[in-house]
């Protein structure tokens, strides 16, 4: 545990079959091997409803996943609860579930959203491009020490990359997260 | 110059003709673009859905062994992997010559597949149906979503989610993990249920059915007390298949083909489906990546059918588990026993197929044969198999022929959407024409198209979804593909 005594949860998703698309199960597997103390890890294709209730175990959670035109070789920001634009599908975003958990829930849960620069998503292959790789590896290394040291607001404040417009679910307004 | 209307080098030379183009599809899952070609009087002259469907799975697993493709078929789709690793290993087990499976392997195999089933129907019900029938199809899109369902209707949004956790729990304790599952192997299964997994899921089979009925009553109340307004809606009538048990009743797992048309008179009927390229034939169109299969003995023209939960529902005689088969003759009567051809249909034959896989769920937990120890058979080998699963979405196909090397030489996948292509577009047509013509383009009349094709749950590309990918595009092109308007929303 970290010297903030946090629960953290961290939930990698994206498929291992479309390349770099694979890169948040990836993480999650390097992360899990690291055996960090009061670090719960998850894996999955991609995020669902089902993720809101994981959430109201834990003080922290961290998303992970691929992301197609952010910062190299990552970026990590904190999340609020947001609805982004009715896209919402048997697939939702990492801002839904933190809704979803807060609405029906009641979790509070400190939210934080990791997107690791990916390049090659249109083929099959359990395979990471060389570029991802490399992001890869900064991005565990970044992680690794963050969990340890519990300063996510300061790494968010640090790190965030391109902001994408979402709808602050108590305004409706679209702001920036 | 963009040319939005693609394969339309015929339709490009009518310079009188304006096309919309709705990209992607919202709430439904994958890549998709809906484009609406209109005429010089604004109205409907052709509307057509799109697939960006990804090509070459059948090639990436060329060359790998046999054994392995129950797990990398997963791959495939993050919506139902469980559907593709068990129409993959049932194809294998030909392969394998395991002809008739231990009563542990099948038995366990179908509990996974029920659990598929019913945190699949779930989900799509309580969060993508929901906001289109409890806030309306025309009704502000910043409320008709999940979160909008989750802050009015609270309960039913944290039904929708534990319905799912359970169904995901069944699989786990079934495939041995939720995903990447290994449960099934060619021949068998590779785990047995302990008692230990069997008693935490007991626990919450009598919530779990009472919810089910609920989202059953929600969903029969909803179709009959709007039954005028939703018949014509994006409704035609259609040849229906699907897998069915030897004595008639629906089976979800195994089966025979059976096909009928519109009126209900039967096809086929109890074809053994390791032959099902004898009778089903796929069409490819030049503006569409996604293939038009069709029954060979009717032609593309008019042997094109429904798959998936309506379907099923008009080509079973009867329901094995009671409170489906009371609520299938309900459903029944409101067509006089003949085939339902109504699409908005699809979300009651879906709430009927959630509480058959639930009552099924419940029968099996009771059953000592999945705490067996015999798990794995096999015979004589083959050189191809064909394995059949009725997907939630439908029926789900896979051919595979292996070398003598073991690895595989070829791979044909029907995937239930694929199976549904032609009455998607049907779909598509019918309300583009019906609501559409003459209007201005809103956001409300654009989610009538769509809740047309939501009502079929595709999974349209079994795609990436890495973030950044998926803006909401309306574009306006007239017939020499210049962009007359365009509309963004993300």
């Amino acid at each position: 545990m970290n010297p903030k005594g946090q629960r953290i949860l961290l939930i990698g998703y994206g498929n291992p079959g479309r390349l770099d698309d694979g890169l948040g199960p990836a993480l999650a597997a390097c992360i899990e091997g690291l055996a960090i103390p009061a670090v719960s890890v998850e894996s999955d294709y991609q995020l669902s409803v089902e993720h809101a209730h994981d959430l109201t175990n834990y003080d922290v959670v961290i998303f992970a996943d691929a992301d197609l035109g952010g910062n190299e070789p990552f970026y990590f920001r904190r999340l609020i609860p947001s609805v982004s634009s009715g896209l919402g599908s048997h697939e939702v975003s990492p801002g839904e579930v933190v809704s979803l958990a807060l609405t029906l829930f009641g979790a509070t849960t400190q939210s934080y959203l990791l997107g690791i620069r990916g390049y090659e998503f249109n083929d099959f292959g359990e395979r990471l491009s060389d570029m991802a790789r490399k992001n890869l590896g900064a991005a565990v290394d970044f992680l690794s020490t963050l969990i340890q040291n519990g300063n996510f607001d300061e790494a968010a404040k640090e790190y965030t990359g391109d902001e994408e417009p979402c709808i602050d679910i108590c305004t409706d307004k679209i702001i920036l997260n | 110059m963009i040319e939005a209307w693609p394969g339309g080098l015929k339709l490009s030379t009518d310079k009188n003709l304006k096309r919309i183009i709705i990209e992607p599809v919202t709430r439904v899952e994958g890549h998709g673009k809906v484009s609406i070609l209109l005429d010089e009087k604004n109205k409907v002259k052709q509307a057509r859905l799109h697939i960006v469907e990804f090509r070459g799975f059948e090639r990436f697993i060329q060359g790998r062994p046999y054994w392995e493709v129950p797990v990398l078929v997963q791959r495939l789709c993050g919506i139902c992997p469980v559907s593709h690793h068990l129409a993959a290993a049932k194809a294998m087990d030909v392969i394998v010559g395991a002809d008739k499976l231990t009563p542990t392997a099948e038995k366990m195999r179908r509990l996974m597949h029920y659990g598929q089933m019913f945190q699949s129907h779930a989900l799509h019900f309580f969060h993508l149906c929901s906001p289109d029938i409890l806030f309306g199809f025309e009704s502000d899109p910043a409320i008709r979503n999940i979160i909008g369902v989750a802050r009015k209707y609270p309960a039913l949004a944290v039904q929708g989610v534990m319905m799912r956790k359970y169904g995901q729990e069944i699989i786990k304790v079934t495939a041995g993990k939720k995903i990447h599952g290994t449960g099934a192997i060619p021949g068998g299964i590779n785990k047995n249920l302990s008692v230990a997994e069997r008693d935490t899921l007991m626990k919450d089979v009598k919530q779990m059915m009472d919810w089910s009925l609920g989202a059953l009553k929600i969903a029969k109340d909803y179709t009959v007390e709007n039954l005028k307004t939703l018949a014509p809606f994006g409704s035609f009538d259609s040849n229906h298949l699907s897998l069915i048990r030897k004595d008639g009743a629906m089976d979800l797992y195994h089966g025979n083909l059976r096909a009928i048309d519109a009126q209900g008179d039967k096809i086929f009927d109890h074809v053994d489906y390791q032959k099902y390229y004898e009778y089903i034939a796929e069409e490819v169109r030049s503006w569409s990546y996604m293939k038009f299969p069709f029954i060979k003995q009717l032609g593309p023209e008019n042997g094109w059918y429904r798959v998936g939960p309506l379907a099923r529902l008009n080509t079973a005689d009867f329901i094995d588990t009671p409170e489906a088969e009371k609520a299938r003759k309900e459903f029944m009567a409101v067509t006089n026993n003949k085939p339902n051809n109504l699409t908005m249909a699809y979300h009651w034959a879906r709430m009927i197929e959630l509480v058959h896989s639930m009552e099924k769920i419940k029968e099996l937990l009771h059953d000592k044969d999945l705490q067996g120890r015999d798990l794995v058979t096999k015979g004589k080998r083959r050189d191809e198999g064909v394995g059949l699963i009725e997907a939630p979405r439908g029926t789900l196909f896979h051919h595979y022929k292996v070398n003598k090397n073991d690895q595989i030489e070829m791979a044909n996948l029907i995937v239930s959407t694929t199976n549904n292509n032609e009455p998607m577009n049907r779909a598509v047509q019918k309300v583009a024409e019906d609501k559409l013509s003459g209007h201005k383009i809103t956001e409300g009349l654009l989610n009538n198209i769509e809740v047309a094709i939501r009502a079929y749950d595709p999974c349209l590309s079994c795609a990436t979804h890495a973030m950044g990918r998926m803006p909401l595009v309306v574009e306006l092109f007239d017939a020499r593909g210049i962009i007359l308007d365009k509309k963004e929303k993300r």
